[in-house]
């Protein structure tokens, strides 16, 4: 049990990585980019075929990373350039991409268990450093040796990674650059007359979101062992998904919050399917149909939440309301009244 | 004085060539000069809002050329254009990014007329700046800098929008009925700002209003415009004896005529 959920974490923070970038597109840019489906593989299948090449894996993961940005460029030149609407350019740049990452890969799956990985490369380190073995005494002497997991050093590189790339997130959208970039997706009207070029920000904000789409899927090829052209199905509602229950659960006042938020979500989305499919009736096909399920109540429960509350409040206030009624004879209505400003 | 703004024989048709052709601007000269504040009247369809379009550059004349400061600026995109033009529009949502605070949307109109980089958009040097600015306001925005514009009233919002259109100085500051969406004690407010903002900058200002007696009490010179063309001028000498009852003599008046020669063209 327990290493199932320490598995299903350490994926969680990878996955972290394309849910950011689902971020970026849903949110900040209010672009359903449906490209995501297709750069994830993208970016798994680059790596793939470089690493089975022998070049070095991060040089391998940085390749990903730019073809990924390629082609969230491409879907961005779609859309302003072409005038196709959003949802379209992104699902054609999906299909388009599905042999694309054929023709990368040149068949439908490339090992990587024999090959040199970023993930081989963190557990030689790790073990060199010998803090698993600290860790494992630890957990032991208290009592946990079944819960020793095979390595922390990928949970902890990964996070590491994760907590960067979310700060830089967050210094970029504070920018000149990205100011304009939010108000992209806020006003266009406005950011257009504040003399951006919206075409050029918004091929610009695709990019980067499928640049982070791309990442993740190259180090989950690299976590999982494998790069398979049907890795990516469903991708962009594991995105929305990690994004709307992050949300849900963590809240997103500010940048900096739901940006963590995404990341707490693309975790506690792996820990609920993990959960979920040990239920005994559901199989791994199931998978699709429980993140359905999980997207939709994230969705629906915090309005029913609300409405349960708008309802209190209701009841409240008539209560209140029945209290005060005799002394409301007394001008005591100027004083409920609502302050106003002169504006 | 160099003129500012010029327009020189503007045309604009639309759906050319159907049944519902509209000729919306129709050889239409126009000359800003600089530091002018010129209000622009005319009912509805008069081709008003197509002119603004056309200077702010959303809309290309069919003939005509546009100059700003004695460059001809026809063919120059929208946002390049608007590094020279601050634009207020009429609803009052349009002119800010709602889910961004007061800060960042004026870090956003202060980058105008910048190229935009990766510096950080609310520095504290800015910070202080914008807190300068707002109090011209006195609406108590420079100590709500960090809250989010949605939250803001329509008169509120529509006060920040007339800031960030002018903090900037742009050569020419376009109004486009920005106080038609407010009620009348909201409206009266952002008249007296917007005097007392163009007086401040020295903005050379165009104001398209439906209210004569605002047209009348704003800017230095009044237009009136009907079916694409301006069919009254008013220049400095000429305002201030104005009044409505004259504009609405003036119109009938012009109309009037219009209408007999083309009654004695039927018959």
């Amino acid at each position: 049990m327990f290493t199932a959920i320490f598995g299903s974490v350490e994926a969680g923070v990878i996955y972290a990585l394309m849910a950011l970038g689902v971020y970026l597109s849903f949110r900040i840019l209010d672009f359903p980019d449906l490209t995501v489906d297709g750069s994830f593989v993208t970016g798994a299948s680059v790596a793939a075929i470089l690493i089975v090449g022998g070049t070095n894996p991060i040089v391998a993961t940085l390749a990903a990373v730019i073809a990924g940005f390629l082609a969230g460029c491409v879907t961005g030149l779609l859309h302003t350039k072409g005038k196709i609407n959003p949802l379209l350019s992104g699902i054609l740049m999906m299909i388009a991409l599905y042999s694309i990452n054929l023709r990368i890969m040149g068949k439908s799956n490339v090992p990587l268990l024999q090959e040199e990985t970023i993930m081989t490369k963190i557990t030689n380190l790790w073990q060199g450093l010998k803090l698993d073995e600290m860790a494992g005494t630890l957990l032991s002497s208290v009592g946990l040796a079944n819960f020793v997991p095979k390595t922390w050093g990928i949970l902890f590189i990964m996070t590491l990674l994760a907590l960067l790339i979310k700060g830089m997130i967050d210094w970029f959208l504070k920018t000149d650059i990205g100011l304009a970039i939010r108000a992209t997706g806020d006003n266009e009207t406005m950011i257009r007359s504040f003399s951006a070029d919206t075409d050029l920000l918004k091929v610009l904000g695709l990019g980067i979101s499928n640049g982070l789409v791309a990442l993740s899927g190259a180090l989950i090829a690299q976590y999982n062992g494998f790069s398979d052209v049907g890795m990516g199905i469903g991708m962009i509602i594991i995105g929305l998904a990690s994004v709307i229950i992050g949300e849900a659960v963590f809240g997103a006042k500010t940048i900096i919050r739901a940006t963590l938020a995404v990341i707490g979500g693309a975790i506690l989305y792996r820990i609920i399917i993990t959960l979920a499919l040990r239920v005994e009736f559901l199989e791994t096909g199931d998978m699709k149909l429980i993140t359905a399920f999980i997207v939709v109540s994230a969705l629906v429960i915090p309005r029913l939440f609300d409405q349960q509350k708008e309802r209190q409040k209701k009841k409240n206030r008539l209560l209140a309301s029945k209290k005060i009624q005799i002394p409301a004879n007394e001008k005591s209505g100027e004083k409920l009244a609502p302050v106003k400003s002169n504006i | 004085m160099k003129s500012l703004l010029q327009l020189n024989q503007i045309y604009k048709v639309f759906n050319e060539g159907t049944p519902d052709e509209k000729i919306a601007i129709d050889h239409l000269n126009l000359c800003l000069k600089s530091g002018d504040f010129v209000t622009v009247i005319g009912s509805n369809g008069a081709g008003k809002s197509t002119l603004m379009n056309i200077i702010s550059g959303k809309m290309t004349p069919d003939i005509g050329t546009v100059e700003i400061d004695g460059r001809d600026v026809t063919g120059m995109k929208e946002h390049r254009r608007s590094k020279l033009i601050g634009r207020v529009f009429q609803d009052p949502m349009a002119g800010t990014a709602p889910s961004m605070t007061i800060e960042e949307n004026l870090a956003i109109a202060y980058a105008r007329t910048q190229t935009r980089g990766l510096t950080f958009g609310v520095s504290r040097k800015r910070r202080e700046f914008f807190k300068e600015k707002l109090e011209m306001l006195h609406l108590g925005l420079e100590n709500r800098l960090e809250a989010k514009v949605g939250l803001l009233s329509g008169g509120e919002r529509q006060a920040l929008s007339l800031l960030m259109a002018t903090f900037t100085e742009p050569k020419i500051l376009l109004l486009d009925e920005h106080t038609a969406a407010l009620d009348p004690s909201r409206a009266e407010l952002i008249s007296e700002l917007t005097k007392e903002i163009v007086k401040e900058f020295k903005l050379t200002t165009l104001m398209v209003t439906h209210n004569m007696q605002q047209a009348l009490d704003l800017g230095n010179k009044l237009i009136m415009m009907d079916k694409g063309q301006i069919i009254f001028h008013a220049d400095e000498s000429e305002k201030p004896l104005l009044t409505v009852e004259k504009l609405l003599l003036e119109f009938q008046r012009i109309r009037g005529e219009k209408m007999s020669s083309d009654r004695a063209v039927l018959i």
